[in-house]
């Protein structure tokens, strides 16, 4: 893994913080009670959807820029499952990183 | 003081209150997740409380430490999580017509801003009187932040003393993606987003910088074009 240099973190912090704020302080400051466009507000509330599918897709299946099948399989499954059966976050980590160890330890 | 408390004696108000710190619990396991993966992807515990407390919105946190973990370039960590903040703009602009009522003044409303997030906006919408949307806000808006951020420091603290590869720490992100993944899934249009974005993510994977794929993803927001 190569880390970033420490300021150079420090710096993505504090844009991001600014960045998310701004986001927020918009509605309750700026626009007081205007609408924007439906189709425009639809848009940007897919944007979890495919991001934190695009997310769990990088962190299961790659290493870098290379795709890779490995024990995070494991995890990821029995993380869909557990996540299906609405099982509390803290529980869905904790059995996707147990059945990833358990895997790399066979 | 006395002030704040006297409105817990009426049963509504109370339900309401214990709704949201029930969550603010909840949220702070969730934080602590985050202080471990956040340390394990390579921040110090300080950049890591630094985050839950200036930035404060989960997935975006999540996915910054992500990119960054896998050697991505921060500018590409920027971006997604930039991305992911975006939807509190949605937020914002939701509650903005009670704006007034929950924080009033203008000073009280900057303050108020730092906590637009999913819960907040979920539970203040959710009453039915301007006043029970106030108290949901604040209760659940003071009480998350709290939790968030202790989560956060005890989790960092935790992360520094343990191996992360060993223990399939690794998988602790796409499994807290996938959590927090599962409401979008409902609509049609959230199906289509999620699948479209994943794959796109993979197939660039292999010939665009580490991160870029988690942008070129967001492009699947495109299928809301299409009404239905």
């Amino acid at each position: 893994m190569i880390n970033p240099q420490p300021q150079h973190l420090w710096l993505m912090i504090i844009a991001l913080a600014a960045t998310a704020y701004l986001f927020k302080m918009f509605g309750l400051i700026v626009l007081g009670s205007r609408q924007l466009p439906k189709v425009f507000d639809r848009c940007l509330g897919l944007i979890p959807a495919a991001l934190l599918a695009a997310l769990v897709a990088k962190d299961t299946f790659s290493i870098g820029q290379t795709l890779v099948i490995d024990a995070r399989v494991a995890g990821f499954t029995v993380a869909v499952i557990a996540a299906w059966r609405r099982a509390p976050l803290i529980v869905v980590v904790v059995l996707a990183a147990g059945a990833t160890a358990l895997v790399r330890t066979l | 003081m006395k002030r704040f408390f006297a409105p817990l004696t009426d049963p509504i108000v109370r339900r309401v209150v214990v709704a949201s710190l029930t969550l603010g619990g909840a949220v702070g396991v969730f934080g602590l997740s985050f202080g471990v993966a956040s340390v394990s992807a390579g921040a110090s515990v300080w950049q890591t409380c630094a985050l839950s407390f200036f930035v404060f919105t989960g997935a975006s946190q999540f996915s910054a430490m992500s990119v960054v973990g896998a050697g991505g370039s921060l500018v590409a960590a920027f971006g997604g999580a930039a991305l992911l903040a975006a939807r509190n703009f949605v937020y914002g602009l939701a509650l903005s017509s009670s704006a007034k009522s929950m924080a009033g003044s203008l000073p009280r409303r900057i303050f108020a801003a730092h906590f637009v997030i999913d819960e907040t906006t979920a539970l203040a919408l959710a009453q039915e009187s301007p006043r029970l949307r106030k108290i949901a806000f604040w209760t659940t808006g003071i009480g998350l932040f709290t939790f968030w951020n202790l989560g956060t420091l005890i989790g960092a603290l935790a992360g520094n003393a343990i191996d992360p590869q060993k223990l399939g720490l690794d998988i602790a992100f796409p499994a807290a993606f996938i959590v927090m993944l599962l409401p979008h899934l409902r609509t049609k249009l959230g199906r289509q987003a999620a699948v479209l974005g994943g794959a796109l993510c993979l197939i660039s994977i292999s010939f665009l910088p580490i991160g870029i794929p988690i942008l070129i993803a967001s492009c699947a927001v495109l299928v809301g074009l299409r009404n239905d």
